[in-house]
């Protein structure tokens, strides 16, 4: 591996993080943004479990479309296969951390179910083909790479609005706005404020 | 017609290998259940009140079927449960005495009255902070319902202005004892025995200002109890429970009427 490649690769990393942040910048996964961000560890523990799952989902249906689906031409039934093999990963799982991190699948519980209809995972695994369809550089590897940086960024994009969300809680808001409209503003200030990593990316690496 | 079944049967195929490996995950990986603590879990009421101590009713059938809880701790169950328990777990039974939750106060609208218009939380706690509560005597029942809230048997209700306890329905969870931010209620053994209905920590006198039948420690019922089971403590009497005969004497010496027998009481 050429230090070219290295710096892609820290390159695709950062851009999944900051300028393609999946729930601030592309707006997809705003269901546990909004419903799991009250308190910090709930934010941490379901962000910990989207990071794995959507890792190990590209790890799985990358392979099946190129290998699988493209050579039968069947390239319309993305969307149908990812969401199967996305459930029964996030099946198998549940499973395994049963077995044997009780401790962990004590901690998610409710989140790994959330996940398996959680549009993030599945914007993920669908966005990185298209990303590898349109530029031949960007293989396996960078789709891993890809995937991990969306998860750390759905982690700071929680990790973030749960901070603002607790300092919302001691704030005199009027009535009106209080519960999910104050959210929904904050929530858009956030995301506002990460338009300003736009172009930081390519600025930072030279790229 | 050839395309649309090669498409079937590649996601068929694609969902096949899924589940099959959902399937052989799932015996491989199968976490072993302990029957015993579900058996027992099944026998305990399902209330999940925590009175036992345990974080519901199923983590104190995990400690039961390891030998780390003593069968008898359920007190919505009572002493059937109790036995049902240790006679699966085949170790000797502890007793278990039933007993219900008791309202110290009959505070009712007929003999106190508001001290001020409450328009605030319709919450007991939430009241008692303004001025020592709603109602004029500062120790009574205020009227509000947090211990019937919390009743997960419906056996408390609030009717012109006091908490009722139904003895039929209640099974001393312990919950609604909690719940009152008076103090006012507390367990007592299932039996016919004498039970008094005030709680007021005030001398006589300045019971009497606030509440027509409120206790005002004249001891009459103190001399009376052919038990010594009755006595003045903080300017109000209280029965001991387990001297108490039931035989009502101090409830018909009792010039204010705020002793009543647990067999006539709704």
């Amino acid at each position: 591996m050429n230090a070219e490649t290295i710096k892609s690769l820290v390159s695709i990393f950062l851009a999944a993080i900051l300028t393609e942040n999946y729930i601030l910048n592309k707006f997809l996964g705003i269901c546990p943004f909004l419903g799991v961000s009250k308190k910090l560890n709930t934010a941490v523990g379901m962000s910990v479990a989207v990071t794995a799952v959507m890792v190990i989902s590209t790890a799985v249906t990358w392979p099946i479309y190129t290998y699988i689906l493209t050579p039968a031409g069947l390239t319309y039934l993305q969307t149908i296969v990812f969401i199967l093999i996305i459930a029964a990963l996030v099946q198998l799982i549940e499973i395994i951390l049963r077995k044997f991190i009780p401790s962990l699948y004590n901690a998610l519980g409710i989140y790994l179910p959330l996940i398996t209809t959680n549009c993030a995972v599945l914007g993920v695994t669908m966005l990185v083909i298209e990303k590898g369809a349109a530029d031949p550089t960007f293989g396996y590897v960078q789709a891993l790479v890809n995937a991990f940086g969306s998860g750390i960024g759905f982690l700071v994009a929680m990790v973030l609005f749960a901070g603002v969300r607790e300092r919302l809680e001691f704030c005199d808001i009027p009535k009106s706005l209080r519960g999910l409209p104050i959210t929904l503003v904050a929530a858009s200030l956030v995301a506002v404020s990460f338009l300003g990593f736009s172009g930081l990316v390519d600025g930072l690496l030279g790229a | 017609m050839n395309e649309i079944l090669f498409a079937v049967l590649i996601v068929a195929g694609i969902g096949l290998i899924a589940g099959i490996g959902l399937a052989v995950a799932s015996i491989v990986f199968a976490v072993p259940k302990d029957e015993k603590a579900e058996k027992i879990t099944e026998m305990l009421p399902g209330a999940n009140c925590g009175a036992c101590g345990y974080s519901g009713c199923s983590g104190y059938a995990a400690a039961l079927s390891k030998g780390e809880a003593k069968p008898g701790l359920c007190a919505p169950g009572g002493a059937e449960t109790a036995q049902e328990i240790s006679a699966f777990l085949g170790i000797a039974s502890s007793s278990m005495e039933k007993k219900v939750a008791m309202v110290r106060c009959m505070g009712s609208y007929d003999v106190t009255s508001d001290k001020m218009e409450y328009q605030g939380i319709h919450s007991c706690s939430a009241a008692a902070l303004l001025a020592g509560g709603v109602t004029s005597c500062q120790f009574g029942c205020m009227g509000l319902g947090d211990c019937a809230r919390v009743c997960p048997y419906g056996a408390i209700e609030v009717c012109n202005g006091m908490a009722r306890v139904d003895p039929k329905r209640c099974r001393a969870c312990s919950l609604c004892v909690a719940a009152c931010p008076k103090g006012l209620i507390t367990l007592v053994p299932y039996k016919k025995q004498a039970v008094v209905r005030c709680s007021n920590c005030e001398k006589g006198a300045a019971t009497m200002k606030v509440c027509k039948i409120g206790c005002i420690g004249c001891k009459k019922c103190e001399k009376t109890c052919p038990q010594q089971a009755i006595h003045v403590e903080n300017f109000h009497a209280v029965v001991d429970p387990e001297k108490c005969i039931g035989c009502g004497a101090c409830a018909e010496a009792c010039p204010r009427h705020c002793i009543s027998m647990t067999e006539d009481m709704v």
